[in-house]
């Protein structure tokens, strides 16, 4: 009965029935036909009246209001195209950019990870924080324990890399993961395109050589072979074969892009060739993820896992000792994902909403312009009867037809522009591939317009309908002055726009800063005319079918390399070393880092400090430019028939050696060929400090070891001399080809991309905050620009009075300039001290700069202030130029 | 016929006509000109009620659900909507006719006993 409405109709026969009756009764007393309906009709009284009521009190007016006011507001935004146009627009490009920056934020920090029951997966990080050292790695004992532990349903070592894969046409580095067989069971939901996946109760210890390829491998290098299954292929020179083919949407849990583009899966035990000895000690698993038993949460796991690590110390106190406070933390999967761009990310979505906001702000403001020009209408609709309720819901309608059409208009943005945004965003970026519009994302941009026509429309709303109706009405024509509290409302908007603005432009401009001061840095070595290629030497299985097993036989590879890089035209210099020695461009997999236990200092291996090592041959420190203070520097007769040199740079010297000459001294390291021993090193050599590991931080301690003494498999040949890259690469290949037809020779890049491309992510928010910045400055100056205008021109009149009077242009200019910088400054000085707060927040992504510098505040705050008093200037300049007699008659 | 003219009778007090609509219905369900004529005959022609006003009040007691209305048919054969009371009804009607009692006793006490006029 409630929910169920009558209509019209079935009122009016109700009527008509009424009307029959009372006739029929009228009649039986005696009356005429004629005298009888009009007596019913008599006493039934005004039929539409009684229609009219039914009429209101029914639901069906709510709609029919809300139809008419979108029709008049529709009518109303077609009738002032310029003013639609520039809001609309203003709109679109805050919804569009909002929700573009959401689309990222929502893909890769509020989408679970795309597993099932992804809040049961953990990555398992070791700590030895008693020694200062993080995430040190698990031995296979430990991981054992962790299986057995009842905590865990299953855990995988993960081992991301990549390896030569040859027996396709041509000889490529396919991106590798080793893992336990469990490991495709632990992420849950994976089903083969082809094939089968491991078997996760395989006990194999070494390799099970089986592999799992990826869709896209399987396209690339086997021209999408139906009968792949069974077929073996070779990577580094073992062979494999292959049991399932991954579907291409799978991506796999990694940290990088490249990890989890992972193309081959090849699942082992650890505990076999080519694995050392499952020792305690041996912590070569790099990292471990696991599935926690259902019904756990983490906190809970964590805690068990505690007392399995205290119960495990007490067992094994010499592997194990008190004083490094070995730690086992549970971090959630996605955590370890995303972690590292969270902040940044967040930054983003804050910078691109106060964007959005200034925008709104700047609408309101030209809403509430109009309102003041539509004052006489509203005070005449209102005094004719129409309710308030009813102008400012015509008023919001308004508003909100504004900013939905806007948010439309920047969605319609977003989707034309979508494949150039997905462009720019940094490879580095965990989770690009999950970046799409999709539900959530509509749902926000939804949200968001709403939200801003709420915003924008109800000051004005609300300002409009409460007018003072008798001033209004007896201002005749006179272009309305609007009230003095829609004045203060205006300059208030004004005052918020440019604090904001100003918030950002301070963002943007410490960040420009950090990043200006990280390109500008003095690098310690010169990438100019440098070019780097990879090629990995294969690294079979079973270390007899080596051909580059000893470094002599490596090093006769690489004299070869050299001897024949140095023929090429226009090169000058070339030399080779580990992926490690390549300058700021490599990850975390690829570091190479080394216990050092020092003479006098006999330090239990598993207490050393840890230091990465780069293996180079002699000609690379020349190539590089590096500065040698100390010593000497590896000759050709540092081969494996001498006993250890290292080299090393200042920071080393100074964090192990502080006050001494570190030039002789002596320290073990694990002897070539045999990492479970130990053999002894001498310092050659200290180099100048230079920003090989992190643009940001110089002096982090570096070590070179000789490529003559070590062997290494992941190689890269540096040439330095030809600025032309395009015909390198080939040209090397060709060479290194003509050497050895089986490897690959990949990744060329020149060295000063390397140094720019190590800081596409800082690149791309400092671009970004700087574009919503300026972004932000062009709307605080129209905005002001609005403002002062529309103040010149209420006050033409008294102007041109001034003016007769004989007022002095300079003086009106100075005038309208000081109502300008009184707004702009009021602005300034509130967004200085948000600034200050929202700056500290920002401190982990500064370089070079602090959070609170005097001179980028200063300076961004004088240059927001010239860029306001710029914009009254015109209006200002339109005011001392009015011809009084004009004015005077100005209504 | 009707036995004054319209201008003598009374006219009804606001709020008072739901009431009214409630008390005929206690009888049966009715439809809107049996209402009408109950109200008039009752107050032995006293009370002025115009039919047009009724509709609306009907249409309102039937929103808040003190009235059901289902299309039928009269005594003499013609069709018509019939109203009929709920149990809501009931004890609006059981509210209603103790407010206005106390309220017409108040306003009798203070006009005094003795006939006005």
């Amino acid at each position: 009965m409630f929910g169920r409405k009558r209509n019209l109709d079935d009122f009016n026969s109700e009527i008509d029935a009424h009307l029959e009756l009372e006739i029929e009764r009228l009649r039986e007393q005696g009356l005429s036909e004629d005298e009888a309906r009009a007596t019913a009709r008599r006493s039934f009284g005004n039929v539409l009246q009684a229609e009219e009521r039914f009429y209101e009190s029914s639901r069906s007016l709510w709609w029919d209001h809300v139809w008419h006011d979108l029709r008049y507001a529709l009518r109303m935004l077609r009738k002032s195209p310029g003013f639609t146009f520039v809001a609309v627009l203003t709109i679109a490009l805050g919804i569009g950019a909002t929700t573009a920056i959401f689309s990222i934020v929502d893909a890769t920090l509020l989408h679970p990870l795309p597993y099932p029951q992804p809040e049961q997966l953990v990555s398992v990080v070791d700590d030895l924080p008693g020694v200062g050292a993080r995430d040190v790695g698990m031995s296979v004992p430990e991981w054992h324990d962790l299986q057995r532990s009842g905590i865990f349903e299953y855990v995988s070592p993960q081992a991301f890399g990549s390896v030569n894969l040859t027996g396709s046409s041509q000889p490529e580095r396919a991106r590798f993961s080793a893992v336990a067989p469990n490991y495709f069971a632990l992420l849950g939901g994976v089903k083969p395109e082809l094939g089968d996946l491991f078997n996760p109760e395989d006990q194999t210890p070494g390799f099970t050589l089986e592999v799992v390829i990826s869709d896209g491998l399987w396209k690339r290098a086997f021209a999408a072979d139906p009968g792949i299954l069974g077929k073996s292929l070779r990577l580094d020179n073992d062979l494999y074969h292959v049991v399932g083919v991954i579907p291409g949407d799978f991506h796999d849990a990694g940290q990088t892009t490249e990890e989890r583009n992972t193309e081959v899966w090849a699942s082992a035990g650890f505990a076999g060739a080519p694995a050392p000895p499952p020792l305690r000690k041996s912590h070569f698993l790099t990292g471990a993820i696991a599935r926690i038993k259902p019904g756990l949460t983490i906190a809970a796991a964590q805690s068990r896992l505690d007392a399995l690590v205290a119960s495990l110390q007490k067992e094994f106190p010499e592997d194990y000792p008190l004083q490094s406070a070995w730690t086992v933390r549970l971090v959630p999967l996605k955590e370890a994902v995303v972690g590292n761009v969270r902040q940044s990310l967040i930054l983003l979505l804050a910078a691109v909403g106060l964007v959005l906001l200034i925008g709104c702000v700047n609408v309101a403001n030209l809403l509430l312009a109009r309102a003041s020009a539509r004052g006489r209408e509203m005070a005449l609709r209102q005094a004719l009867g129409a309710a308030r309720k009813r102008l400012v819901s015509q008023l919001l309608t308004e508003g909100l037809l504004l900013s939905l059409v806007g948010g439309m208009a920047g969605l319609a943005i977003l989707f034309w522009t979508k494949a150039f945004l997905l462009k720019i965003l940094p490879d580095s970026l965990p989770r690009l591939n999950e970046v799409s519009v999709n539900w959530a994302v509509l749902l926000f941009a939804l949200v968001a317009s709403l939200l801003a026509g709420v915003i924008f429309g109800l000051a004005p709303a609300l300002q409009a309908s409460r007018p003072d109706l008798t001033l209004m009405l007896k201002q005749e024509g006179r272009s309305s002055t609007g009230s003095g509290e829609q004045a203060r409302t205006r300059r208030v908007l004004v005052v918020t726009e440019f604090a904001l603005s100003l918030v950002l432009m301070i963002a943007a401009t410490l960040l420009l800063r950090s990043f200006w001061d990280l390109l500008n840095v003095q690098l310690g070595f010169n990438p100019q005319n440098v070019m780097a290629v990879r090629v990995w030497l294969p690294e079979p299985n079973d270390p007899e079918t080596d051909i580059y097993r000893t470094p002599a036989q490596e090093a006769a590879f690489l004299h070869e390399i050299e001897r024949r890089g140095r023929t090429l035209s226009g090169v000058e210099e070339v030399a080779v070393g580990d992926l490690a020695a390549l300058p700021l461009g490599h990850g975390r997999d690829n570091l190479n880092p080394f216990p050092l236990i020092f003479e006098g200092l006999e330090t239990p291996i598993n207490q050393a400090p840890l230091v990465n090592a780069s293996l180079v041959t002699p000609e690379y420190f020349h190539l590089l430019g590096t500065t040698l203070l100390r010593g000497r520097l590896f000759s050709e007769s540092d081969n494996e028939k001498i006993p250890g040199v290292a080299v090393i740079n200042e920071a080393f010297a100074r964090t192990y050696w502080p006050n001494e000459n570190p030039v002789g001294k002596r320290l073990k390291l694990p002897t070539p060929g045999d990492r479970s021993t130990l053999s002894w090193n001498t310092v050659i050599g200290v180099l100048a400090d230079a920003r090989t590991e992190s643009l940001a931080n110089s002096s982090v301690p570096q070590m070179y070891l000789s490529l003559y003494q070590r062997t290494a498999k992941d190689l890269a040949i540096f040439v330095r001399g030809r600025p032309d890259t395009a015909a390198m690469p080939v040209e090397l290949r060709e060479q290194v080809q003509s050497v050895n037809p089986e490897l690959p020779v990949f990744g060329a890049q020149m060295l000063k991309e390397t140094v720019s491309d190590s800081l596409s992510e800082r690149r791309f928010s400092m671009e970004m905050v700087g574009l919503f910045a300026l972004t932000a400055l062009l709307l605080a100056g129209l905005g002001i620009y609005g403002v002062i205008s529309y103040i010149v021109s209420a006050r033409t009149h008294e102007i041109g009075i001034r003016l007769a009077l004989g007022a002095q242009s300079p003086n009106i200019l100075r005038m309208i300039l000081r109502q300008g910088l009184g707004l702009a400054m009021a602005g300034a000085a509130a967004g200085l001290v948000c600034a200050l707060i929202v700056s500290h927040f920002m401190a982990g992504l500064l370089y070079g700069v602090r959070p609170a510098d005097p001179l980028t505040f200063a300076g961004v705050a004088v240059l927001l202030i010239g860029v306001a008093l710029l914009a009254c200037y015109i209006p200002a300049r339109r005011a001392v130029r009015v011809d009084p007699l004009v004015a005077l008659r100005h209504e | 016929m009707p036995t004054q003219d319209a201008k003598e009778r009374l006219e009804l007090l606001q709020g008072t006509l739901d009431l009214l609509i409630l008390r005929t219905l206690i009888f049966g369900s009715q439809h809107g000109q049996g209402i009408a004529r109950a109200i008039q005959q009752t107050s032995q022609e006293e009370l002025l009620v115009e039919h047009g006003a009724l509709y609306p009040a009907l249409q309102r007691l039937e929103e808040r659900g003190w009235i059901s209305a289902k299309w039928g048919v009269s005594a003499n054969n013609r069709k018509a909507r019939f109203y009929a009371l709920t149990a809501a009804g009931r004890k609006q009607l059981v509210k209603e006719t103790n407010k206005w009692k106390r309220l017409t006793g108040a306003i009798a006490r203070i006009l005094g006993p003795e006939e006005v006029g």
